[in-house]
């Protein structure tokens, strides 16, 4: 039995990799959900932004346009979610399922009608993509015993979008936690009438909230179809946006906590892939499918308040009605 | 005081949603360059011009029945079961379990044994997340979306690595025997001289999901029961004062649910395909969503909702046979049916609740005027 197999450096830089769009998706969600508007849609914008994105990078050769347009994807389908739960104070939920089916199916037919390549777009080229940025001294480095090959393998070597996405989580943390801007924010999740109170808007502060949402949604899903992988494919999120609500859960509502949730995940994810690895490291067989469940089935625990329980911001899910 | 009159509450809100999400569909079609009334001549020949449209229409709706009554029996207790998905899948496998391993000797004793068993499955399987919420206060919509995961993983496993018969490939149960195969709408009305298409896969669980339909508006409107969990969704504090639990009720709702939601296996795995295949449940969990909603969660509503999701699942699938017009048409128009009659209700009420309002105090003027 060999433990340390388990954590081969090509699993964790696997795991980082699948952990990026999680982790983005855990943010945005983060924002919303403290802010009091549940967001079950995540799922759906990150599809709508993978295929815009991929789709405009298709098209124009450019990726940063493609990164552009899956920001504004993800918007639209924000402003739709927060006009439904803000607005009009209908139920979040809902909203959320519909949003995450209109995203399923708008973008197979807009790629049918666009490329007729059965509901995904071309095959991204160089242009197209985000390539791997070689971080300074990575080659140099390489050759230092165990922190050459970290430097050079796992933390070096990735899509801008990774060190984006990680530089989110204290960037998230400062906004939430050192500005008053954050401060409002949380306490519009916890408490919408004394915000109110203190002459702040409600709905002001919630659809700002749902913008960041919105924009870190995109940037997620961009990262899926141009950065993971060249190009979308119908359904290409694979419930990613759930996992990521299970790791906000998982992290109780916290920056930091969020990244080790989703770099969990992301392990469990990409741990999954390797069978062999898994075997040899434990001398038996893990089913595949107990890998797969593994995440839902922790959140489910944390959810039952078995290891610590996770209580979601005061004000959530409840549409705010101003007294006159 | 009600603003609107019951008949503009129950009739015209939904409609006038209903219409919203049909325009928005349309200009969706006319988006990618085809003609929305060819469109639905084409859906409207394809699901209803034949038997064998029909047989396909009201096999879908069986399947929608099922799961809208299961999100509605939830609703009326103010909870949000986002699970049926999961829950069908389960009662596919209990349905499964049942037939492959009895010998039963004709269809109509093992049709009842495989609904308790898929209503059995079904329950437990909305068991947990009940449990969880009632004694926990975890989110049900959050469990019961990660039940779903659990359930297709679970799923999964048992065909790839337990049911699956030996050197098959696909991973998918053995087929059912011949004596547990269910009689077609073409079997069950051939004796009356009507002749209906054999192709069809509409089988006699409609039956059981009419019956269904009738047992659910007796149990909600005509049962101490049903009021008790009617009053537990309104208001659950009231209900509380009024001496009704509510672990009791949040458990009673979710297992009607989760067994309405499991039965539809009767229909989609032990009716038509005979065996239990991985994808069996084709979302059929999450239409009953829409379904509901646009039903006003009573059943009678989600019997005519899941015939409409029904004529535009059999729509659908002509259309895409015989245009370009992708089968994800259907998921779009599921979608804006959801927000329009779910999520956006207020956008359609508000007005309209302006409108009876003035038309009333108009009224009154003139009675007024009159005196």
């Amino acid at each position: 039995m060999n433990f340390l197999a388990l954590f081969d450096l090509t699993v964790l830089d696997t795991t980082l990799r699948l952990a990026v769009p999680l982790l983005l998706a855990c943010l945005a969600g983060l924002f919303s959900e403290r802010a009091g508007i549940f967001d079950i849609g995540l799922e759906g914008k990150m599809l709508a932004a993978a295929f815009f994105s991929a789709a405009i990078a298709a098209v124009s050769g450019n990726v940063w346009l493609g990164l552009l347009a899956g920001i504004g994807a993800s918007l639209v389908l924000s402003a739709v979610h927060g006009l439904a739960s803000i607005t009009f104070r209908g139920n979040q939920l809902i909203s959320g399922v519909a949003i995450n089916f209109l995203a399923a199916g708008m973008t197979v037919l807009i790629a049918q009608d666009w490329f007729s390549q059965g509901g995904r777009t071309p095959s991204l080229t160089d242009g197209g993509r985000f390539g791997p940025i070689t971080l300074p001294f990575a080659d140099a480095f390489s050759a230092v015993p165990v922190v050459g090959p970290i430097y050079a393998e796992l933390i070096s070597g990735h899509s801008i979008l990774v060190y984006v996405a990680l530089l989110c989580v204290p960037g998230t943390w400062y906004i939430l936690f050192r500005t008053r801007f954050g401060l409002r924010l949380r306490a519009v999740g916890e408490n919408p009438a004394a915000v109110d109170t203190a002459g702040v808007s409600v709905v002001g502060l919630r659809f700002v909230a749902v913008g960041i949402c919105g924009i870190l949604c995109g940037i997620a899903g961009a990262y899926l179809a141009t950065g993971l992988q060249a190009g979308f494919v119908k359904d290409m999120t694979a419930g990613r946006g759930f996992i990521a609500l299970a790791a906000l859960i998982f992290a109780k509502w916290r920056p930091w906590h969020a990244l080790w949730a989703t770099l969990l995940f992301g392990y469990l994810q990409a741990i999954a892939l390797r069978p062999d690895i898994i075997e040899g490291a434990l001398g038996f067989k893990v089913q595949v499918q107990l890998l797969d469940a593994l995440p839902y089935i922790l959140t489910v625990v944390i959810l039952a308040g078995f290891v610590g329980k996770a209580i979601p911001p005061r004000a959530g899910g409840e549409p705010y009605v101003k007294e006159r | 005081m009600d603003v609107m009159p019951k008949w503009a509450e129950v009739v015209l809100v939904p409609l006038i949603s209903l219409i919203l999400a049909a325009i928005l569909s349309a200009l969706v079609i006319l988006a990618i360059g085809e003609d929305p009334v060819a469109a639905v001549n084409l859906m409207i020949t394809g699901a209803l011009g034949s038997t064998y449209g029909w047989g396909y229409t009201l096999y879908y709706a069986t399947n929608f029945m099922f799961t809208g009554l299961a999100v509605a029996v939830a609703f009326h207790a103010g909870l949000f079961n986002i699970g049926g998905e999961g829950q069908a899948m389960l009662g596919g496998l209990g349905v499964a379990l049942v037939l492959l391993f009895v010998d039963w000797p004709h269809w109509s004793i093992a049709i009842i044994a495989a609904t308790l068993g898929a209503a059995l499955f079904g329950a437990v399987w909305a068991a947990v997340p009940a449990y969880l919420q009632a004694k926990r206060g975890s989110h049900i919509v959050i469990t019961t979306i990660m039940f779903n995961f659990i359930a297709a993983a679970v799923l999964n496993y048992m065909l790839v690595n337990q049911l699956r018969p030996k050197g098959a490939m696909d991973p998918a149960t053995a087929r059912f025997p011949e004596a547990v195969h269910l009689p077609s709408l073409h079997d069950l009305l051939a004796p009356f001289g009507i002749a209906f298409s054999k192709a069809a896969p509409a089988n006699v669980s409609l039956i059981i999901a009419l019956i269904a339909c009738v047992l659910v508006w007796l149990l909600i409107w005509r049962t101490p029961l049903g009021l008790e969990i009617r009053s537990y969704g309104k208001s659950g504090r009231a209900a509380k004062y009024a001496g009704i639990g509510s672990v009791r009720i949040t458990m009673i709702a979710m297992l009607i649910s989760g067994g309405l939601a499991g039965m539809m296996a009767i229909n989609n795995v032990m009716g038509e395909a005979e065996r239990l295949v991985l994808n069996a449940v084709e979302g059929a969990g999450f239409i009953g969503i829409a379904v509901a909603l646009m039903g006003r969660s009573h059943p009678f509503g989600v019997f005519l909702a899941a015939i409409l999701f029904g004529f535009l699942y059999q729509g659908g699938a002509e259309l895409a046979l015989w245009t370009s017009i992708p089968r994800e048409l259907i998921v779009v128009i599921q979608a804006l049916v959801i927000l329009f009659t779910g999520a956006l209700d207020n956008m359609v009420r508000m007005p309209l609740e302006r409108i009876f309002l003035a038309l009333r105090s108009a009224r009154s003027k003139d009675v007024k005027a009159a005196e």
